[in-house]
């Protein structure tokens, strides 16, 4: 029989790990980034919709961890541990980053997803998680998909087609 | 807990009239530029979480056509005119009388982009002063940009400011249209998202009482 493959679905500012034969995707990424983080011959993967570069930025007491990039990422490593995912086997692909629109107005918000990228990054490779993969930047909205089974993360934009990495 | 889930039904209803004063100033203008009737809906505010924002406009991946402002002074906050491509389409034909414009097929004519920067820069604009007028607040609002992309990618844009507060969002919607449903007609939707900090003062200068 086959199995068949599950679309699991990532909000904003969400995160959700899966295993073979599903497919995770989130939609609709501007200046957020996706991360996915995976064990590929365990077939084990997560991906976060991250939406802010730090966790120190929040004004408020209660944290949403899977909102900010170094959050995100200690959070996604911690869950693929906990199902059995190896460390050193753990890579990573990213997409997204983007900024919408060009402002002359220098507010730092508005360059967000600059800082996004580098944030997600940073967090990275202070982690040793290697990055494979990148598409980031640009100003275009970004639709990831990433097949748990071929490693593949499928890249959909309205304007500039679509590319796998 | 954050301010957001607190807010009290006369102040909700307070965020309605600034929408409805707001967007009566937007449909006036368009109306004249035009040269036509356009109607307005009663507007809703929403507190929505930031998923549920993305399904006003039809979900994350719908393509929408918006024109994004952000607004400094005061009461800083963001604010969108959003509406379909084929809408956008519309409004080329009916101000340039040439049927030819399309966003189906990259590079979009500058012309027609130029027509919809304008249009999004009259409609903000007459929304803002109205609204600047009605609360006595200095409200500058930026240059306004135009983009054609995913709402997901678009909206989140705005939210970025209050979602280092809060994963929740009040957007003060309103719609202009033409009156009829006919798919041909002009519609739009204004979407104003104020930051957090900016609700106090915008209670403030209209007297309705804080918490």
């Amino acid at each position: 029989m086959n199995a068949v493959n599950q679309v699991v679905k990532v909000g904003i500012a969400d995160l959700k790990i899966a295993t073979t034969p599903d497919i995770l995707r989130t939609t609709g990424l501007g200046s957020c980034v996706g991360v996915v983080i995976y064990d590929l011959p365990l077939k084990l993967a997560g991906m976060a919709h991250v939406m802010l570069p730090d966790s120190t930025l929040t004004r408020t007491g209660e944290l949403n961890k899977m909102k900010y990039a170094d959050t995100a990422i200690d959070m996604l490593m911690e869950k693929l541990i906990a199902q059995g995912a190896r460390k050193f086997a753990l890579k990573a692909k990213i997409a997204g980053g983007a900024q919408m629109f060009s402002f002359s107005t220098s507010s730092d918000m508005m360059r967000v997803g600059t800082r996004n990228v580098e944030a997600v990054i940073t967090r990275l490779k202070d982690s040793r998680i290697p990055i494979v993969a990148q598409e980031v930047g640009g100003n275009n909205g970004r639709t990831i998909e990433f097949s748990i089974d071929t490693g593949k993360l499928k890249i959909r934009t309205v304007n500039m087609g679509e590319s796998e990495i | 807990m954050s301010f957001i889930e607190n807010l009290s039904n006369y102040q909700l209803d307070t965020l309605k009239e600034i929408g409805n004063i707001g967007a009566g100033n937007a449909a006036t203008a368009l109306s004249k530029l035009l040269d036509r009737k356009i109607d307005m809906k009663t507007p809703s505010v929403r507190i929505t979480s930031f998923d549920e924002t993305m399904e006003m406009v039809g979900g994350a991946e719908t393509v929408i056509v918006s024109v994004f402002l952000r607004i400094e002074g005061e009461a800083p906050g963001s604010m969108f005119y959003v509406f379909s491509p084929e809408q956008a389409e519309q409004f080329v034909h009916q101000i340039t009388g040439n049927e030819e414009f399309s966003f189906a097929n990259p590079p979009y004519p500058e012309m027609g982009l130029s027509i919809l920067h304008e249009i999004g820069n009259i409609l903000a604009g007459s929304y803002l002063t109205a609204l600047s007028d009605f609360t006595l607040i200095n409200m500058q609002p930026s240059v306004p940009s135009l983009t054609m992309d995913m709402a997901g990618a678009i909206i989140s844009e705005g939210l970025m400011e209050l979602s280092r507060e809060s994963d929740y969002a009040i957007i003060i919607d309103t719609t202009i249209q033409e009156p009829g449903a006919d798919k041909q007609n002009i519609q739009g939707h204004f979407f104003l998202l104020p930051d957090p900090e900016s609700f106090e003062k915008i209670f403030a200068a209209l007297g309705v009482d804080g918490q």
